[in-house]
């Protein structure tokens, strides 16, 4: 047991190398450069880091799978608005519980999953249409519900997930592990992890294996929404309120995460833990970013630069290794 | 020089990181010859047609038309050559018409105002001038493989090449079209082209070949007259050793049915099929491309959502109403073709060996790896597969390695009865001997085998009895003892 784990951890290393040495140089970099050389490395920073990527790993893990899939899902960030939204309605103007604010929130993501993957099993719409056309539903939903304006919402309770602590712990940090091993569970000790590749690689060849491809995307799209109402739960939470401009532009920050883990985009191939290091990276280069001082219209430049560089790395490094 | 050549191709070397593909190779071509390049799957064909097309670049050796030293470089000095090449895959446009397909980046009329009227004439010209029964204004999309494979070679003879490749034209048309394809050469083998053709086929080699270059492992071994050699010769040379016995195949009294099918329909291609398999039988499965076979063995399966007629498993009534089904009633089918049907291409040769039994070693949240890696060398053993190791991408392995990984998945469900669809499409010669002996063995151990195939040589060799389809219906069944080509091709034709 004990070997299988170091065989793991090695084999972890040797996958992701390229990209966990473009981490650590990133980090080693902030660490030495005398502007950010004492705020970088403080605990409060690294677990502020954390706290404000715990949503992206959210919804990294589903767009992971849903990539994986041969699919791509653009409506999350919308789903973080519109969860967020009703986790605080629930509570301000129902005077419901929090922790019935919360639910609702993750239930809805779970509805707007379950629609993406409806539509998309029983249509020949492509993903990216079905996904933008519920993206633009989710967010104007949203936007109704409010009239544009915030709920905010200050109760210790509402607080917790995004703004609390565990100990010494943010709590969405605690989320964040429980969510990423649930995750890995899912893709590499089940049955629905390997047919997920399958579906992904030869959704034809998956039929002749008696894989039920419809079952497998709908499970994918579901756990997706669900991930991201969990996301708005902490977002909202963070945020002391619902917004529904909330989560705007965080698929890109999602897809970004995925592909800079060395997910292809075609589907059939692409590691979980990667994703973890994508994720990793997005949020170190933009806390960075901040801590330099770099105006924030530039930051957009910058990042899209570093996606750029680090996909064309890997699939350089992939080239070469004949994969 | 005592003889002219059209092409001539000297000491050609080329070689990728790890491996010499080419070393020393050479051919020539005489003009009005149609020249076979026969060899195994990575013997080095392609990559000599890609140096000969400028895809590729060889390190070292000259290439000699009508006498001339030429240099190619670039797609677009092969052409200039004269020099046209037929893919193997297609790389027509679909949603382009015949014509527009046919003057591809080289439209009549100027950069912004296409002639599309005289570009449709002079397509349709084209098209008439090859006795071709396609309109130049109908959308490829449209046409059959057969008829694509057609516009391609029309394409590639407007360049008014005198030196036509054809990458295996005829793996996936009809014999009808084959004849039809045949006489096209002729006609331009007439007009002093040359052609070189690659094909599998050794039957298509005495049909329509003059000479024919063997390759063997990135070299020439050796050129010969169609009309002096034996099939077995060229075997021999292509394999490196004597195959002795091509098929394997041991007639066993067969046992009891274990299959019977009534009325099989899918409401499209098959129409009415009715069969029996017997314990311990090979049955096989011809007719024409289109014929209905596939679609009657994909009902059986599970995989036509309108299927009707009557399965029978060991005498009982079963209803397959998926691949789940059918694999619990121990039915199993290798699908016709690899790549859309088969392969995990991105996958490893595990991955793609265990997906049928994953049930088998996951199982509480927890994989059990050794399991997985002993399910999956069972089966590379048993099948004689070629990999480098178990986690090699699949997509790398030739096609016939590939086919042998797609058979061991099927086999890892212990099915009692096999269907193997076109089982030796795209495998070369060697692992074709190899796939037949395991057949012959499989059925030795009881298992029962529905065998189809449009190469009937294959069929009477290795069947117990044959069936015989037309238009979605069984039109006659033969016995191994009694069936020759010309009774199969009556009944196909029926």
């Amino acid at each position: 047991m004990a070997a299988r784990f170091k065989n793991g951890v090695v084999r972890y290393f040797k996958d992701n190398i390229g990209i966990i040495i473009a981490l650590l140089v990133m980090c080693l970099f902030l660490v030495v450069f005398p502007t950010t050389r004492t705020t970088f490395l403080t605990p409060k920073n690294v677990f502020n880091i954390l706290r404000q990527n715990a949503s992206n790993l959210f919804l990294a893990t589903g767009m992971t799978m849903v990539i994986i899939l041969g699919g791509i899902e653009l409506s999350v960030g919308s789903v973080i608005a519109l969860s967020g939204v009703v986790a605080a309605g629930c509570v301000i103007n129902f005077g419901l519980p929090e922790i019935v604010g919360f639910l609702a929130a993750i239930g809805v993501g779970a509805l707007v999953g379950m629609f993406n993957g409806f539509v998309i099993c029983k249509t020949d719409i492509p993903p990216f249409i079905v996904t933008l056309a519920s993206m633009n539903i989710t967010k104007g939903i949203a936007l109704v519900l409010t009239g544009g304006s915030p709920i905010r919402c200050m109760t210790d309770a509402f607080k917790f997930p995004g703004a609390g602590y565990v100990g010494p712990v943010p709590t969405p940090v605690i989320l964040m592990i429980i969510v990423f091993i649930i995750a890995a569970f899912m893709i590499n000790r089940t049955q629905l992890g390997r047919h997920i590749y399958a579906v992904g690689g030869n959704a034809q060849a998956a039929r002749f294996s008696g894989i039920n491809v419809q079952k497998v995307k709908f499970i994918v799209y579901t756990y997706t929404g669900i991930m991201s109402g969990i996301a708005g739960v902490v977002v909202a939470s963070r945020l002391y309120s619902g917004q529904p401009t909330a989560g705007d532009g965080a698929e890109m920050d999602a897809i970004a995460a995925v592909v800079v883990g060395g997910t292809s985009m075609s589907g059939g191939s692409g590691r979980l833990g990667g994703t973890l290091i994508g994720v990793l990276i997005i949020g170190v280069l933009n806390n960075g970013l901040n801590l330099l001082g770099v105006d924030s219209n530039w930051q957009y430049i910058v990042k899209g630069l570093v996606i750029l560089l680090a996909v064309y790395v890997d699939f350089i490094r992939n080239k070469k290794a004949g994969r | 020089m005592s003889e002219q050549y059209l092409l001539e191709m000297k000491g050609i070397y080329k070689s990728f990181p790890g491996v010499k593909a080419l070393q020393n190779v050479g051919l020539q071509l005489k003009a009005g010859e149609v020249h076979a390049l026969l060899g195994e799957n990575g013997a080095g064909k392609s990559t000599l047609i890609k140096v000969l097309g400028g895809i590729y670049h060889a390190e070292e050796g000259e290439i000699y038309i009508d006498g001339q030293k030429v240099t190619i470089d670039g797609v677009v000095a092969a052409r200039e050559a004269g020099i046209s090449i037929v893919h193997q895959e297609l790389v027509l446009v679909p949603y382009m018409t015949v014509a527009e397909n046919i003057f591809l980046g080289r439209e009549p009329g100027n950069k912004m105002n296409i002639n599309r009227k005289q570009m449709t004439e002079d397509a349709q010209k084209l098209m008439d001038t090859y006795e071709m029964n396609i309109d130049a204004d109908t959308l490829v999309e449209h046409l059959t493989i057969a008829q694509q494979q057609m516009v391609e070679i029309v394409k590639a003879i407007s360049f008014n090449s005198k030196i036509l490749v054809m990458d295996e034209p005829t793996s996936s048309i009809s014999d009808k079209e084959v004849g039809f394809l045949f006489e096209t050469m002729r006609a331009l083998t007439k007009r002093g082209v040359g052609i070189i053709y690659i094909s599998h086929k050794m039957s298509e080699l005495e049909e329509i070949c003059d000479r024919v270059t063997v390759m063997r492992d990135g070299e020439t071994v050796g050129t010969k007259v169609v009309k002096e050699t034996t099939k077995d010769e060229l075997i021999a040379l292509m394999v490196g050793r004597e195959l002795t016995n091509y098929y394997t195949r041991d007639y066993l009294e067969p046992g009891e049915v274990v299959l019977r099918c009534e009325h099989i329909s899918d409401k499209k291609m098959a129409k009415d099929a009715s069969f029996e398999l017997h314990r311990g039988e090979i049955i096989g499965f011809a007719g024409l491309v289109g014929a209905g076979r596939s679609e009657t063995m994909k009902a059986v399966f599970g995989l036509a959502p309108n299927m009707s007629g009557e399965v029978y498993v060991d005498g009982q009534k079963v209803q397959i109403k998926s691949p789940v089904d059918a694999l619990k009633y121990g039915i199993a089918l290798v699908p016709e073709s690899r790549k859309e049907e088969g392969l995990y291409k991105v996958q490893s040769v595990r991955f793609n060996s265990t997906i049928e039994v994953l049930s088998q070693f996951i199982r509480n949240l927890s994989v059990n790896a050794k399991k997985e890696e002993e399910i999956t060398q069972k089966y590379i053993d048993m099948m004689g597969t070629k990999t480098p190791s178990q986690e090699q991408i699949i997509g790398n392995l030739s096609g016939g390695n590939q086919q042998k990984v797609m058979i061991g998945r099927w086999l890892a469900t212990s099915p009692k009865i096999l269907i193997l669809d076109e089982p030796t499409r795209g495998v070369d010669v060697g692992a074709k001997a190899e796939i037949y002996a395991i057949m012959n063995e499989l059925v030795k151990q009881g298992m029962s085998i529905i065998m189809i195939s449009s190469e009937l040589p294959e069929i009477i060799n290795m069947s117990d009895r044959i069936y015989v389809m037309n238009e979605g219906r069984v039109t006659g069944c033969l016995n191994h003892e009694d069936v020759t080509q010309e009774k199969i091709m009556q009944l196909a034709a029926k």
